[in-house]
């Protein structure tokens, strides 16, 4: 038993440090402080109902499955002190919304205390939302009903705006109780395989002392594994995850 | 070469000895740098200090190639503006003249001269659209609204093109600096780089209220 355990506790404290050193990466990467991405919407600022935000995760979770694009609709109480302009993009950064290698994300960003609205938009998007319509879904969609004091129905014109301008049109059913992507148990099974794997090799080491040989190897491969998906790293539990694209400033903003 | 004649009068082992020894030692400390990915590092930094690079100049280049569309489109309803008008196009010819160095990031130079030549292109563009402030029927033609977002979301991106800029130099900078960074420097020949001053009226993108 004492040896079993021995052979299991040097890979599984390997592993404990790779997650730390992944996690602490992802941290000490900004100075500002995004909310987690806890799903397709991260309304922060409490601007929408639950029916609301479940109808546009619907839509949000269809475009993904339809385009592979990644959009996020991003409320917040407040902006720490920057303009939305260069805050929108670093949050875009440290979530890793978009496919990686293509950028193909973007996010609607509404901070109601400074009264700003954005438009983000990832590199892979530029050529299909770019500023001037961007501009123009702001203009148009949603500064009106923010101005009016609606927040949920600026946010729902302004994102089936952007699905649309992105080729997309969303399936206009209020009612409809799609079930959501069982994400949680997704990730939770994700951790799992993870520990399993760690598991069988720490089982076969302690059976054959040359597979021992072959775990720093792995160890190895999984960290780069989870390098790879920085976006992703921190959203443990919160089921949607970011694919790894990057912003550059793309977009537009308004005021109210 | 002295040392060379001295070895040679004694023993061919003792000098196979002290060449083998240098040679492990060169070896090893080469093994050392590399093991400790030393050797790679600013290599590494370098591509990502020419990728960031690349981008400020490709986003600059977009705001030059919108600038003669926002001209003709001010000229029709503003031509009296003239003197503004042509403040843009020189600074625009001005900066889009300039012959870039190959060095320009390790020439200061050359990489001063770049910066005030964008930062006069940025000024005259501000002036420009605070001028137009006073043409109603333009500032509500589509195609005045449409050039002016492409030109805030371009200087939005340019700003984010000089910050990871920024970042990325910081980053070589230490790393040729610093030890054992400095080492490995010389063995490249690898100069620290130029980076932007945070100038914050360059940074701070145009903004007109509709």
């Amino acid at each position: 038993m004492t040896r079993w355990f021995a052979s299991v506790r040097a890979p599984f404290a390997a592993l404990a440090l790779i997650l730390f050193a992944a996690f602490a990466q992802v941290a000490g990467a900004a100075e500002l402080r995004f909310p987690d991405l806890s799903g397709r919407v991260v309304d922060q600022a409490g601007l929408l109902s639950p029916l609301a935000r479940e109808r546009v995760t619907n839509w949000l979770a269809e475009l993904e499955r339809a385009k592979g694009h990644q959009v996020v609709v991003a409320t917040l109480p407040n902006l720490q002190g920057v303009t939305i302009e260069d805050y929108g993009y670093q949050l875009g950064r440290a979530w890793g919304i978009g496919q990686a290698g293509r950028n193909t994300g973007a996010l609607l960003i509404v901070a109601p205390t400074e009264r700003a609205v954005r438009i983000e938009v990832g590199y892979g998007l530029e050529g299909d939302l770019t500023d001037a319509l961007s501009r123009a879904i702001i203009e148009r969609d949603i500064l009106p009903a923010f101005r009016s004091g609606s927040y949920e129905q600026g946010i729902l014109a302004g994102t089936a705006s952007i699905l649309r301008t992105l080729g997309f049109e969303p399936a206009d059913a209020p009612a409809r109780t799609q079930s959501r992507p069982a994400a949680p148990q997704e990730t939770g099974a994700g951790m799992l395989l993870l520990f399993g794997v760690v598991l069988f090799i720490a089982f076969l080491a302690r059976r054959n002392p040359r597979t021992r040989s072959i775990l720093p190897y792995v160890l190895a491969a999984m960290a780069a594994g989870r390098g790879g998906s920085r976006g992703g790293g921190r959203s443990f539990g919160g089921g949607f995850r970011g694919g790894g694209g990057s912003f550059g400033g793309g977009g537009a903003s308004g005021r109210w | 070469m002295s040392t060379l004649a001295l070895t040679q009068s004694r023993a061919p082992a003792a000098l196979w000895r002290r060449t083998g020894l240098r040679v492990i030692l060169l070896t090893w400390l080469a093994a050392a740098l590399s093991a400790c990915g030393w050797v790679n590092t600013i290599p590494t930094l370098d591509e990502a200090s020419n990728a960031a690079w690349s981008e400020v100049q490709n986003q600059y280049q977009r705001r030059a190639d919108l600038v003669p569309n926002l001209v003709e489109t001010v000229r029709g309803y503003a031509a009296q503006e003239r003197e503004t008008l042509t403040a843009v196009v020189e600074a625009r010819a001005k900066a889009t003249q300039m012959t870039l160095p190959a060095d320009i990031t390790t020439n200061p130079q050359a990489f001063q001269q770049f910066q005030q030549n964008q930062a006069q292109l940025s000024s005259a563009l501000a002036r420009l659209l605070v001028v137009v402030e006073a043409y109603p029927d333009l500032k509500s033609n589509q195609n005045f609204l449409s050039l002016q977002s492409q030109l805030e979301g371009t200087e939005n991106r340019i700003a984010v093109a000089r910050r990871d800029y920024i970042l990325s130099v910081q980053a070589y900078n230490t790393e040729v600096r610093t030890f054992p960074g400095v080492l490995v420097a010389m063995l490249y020949g690898a100069k620290p780089k130029e980076t932007f001053a945070a100038a914050p009226e360059s940074q701070t993108a145009p903004r007109v209220q509709f």
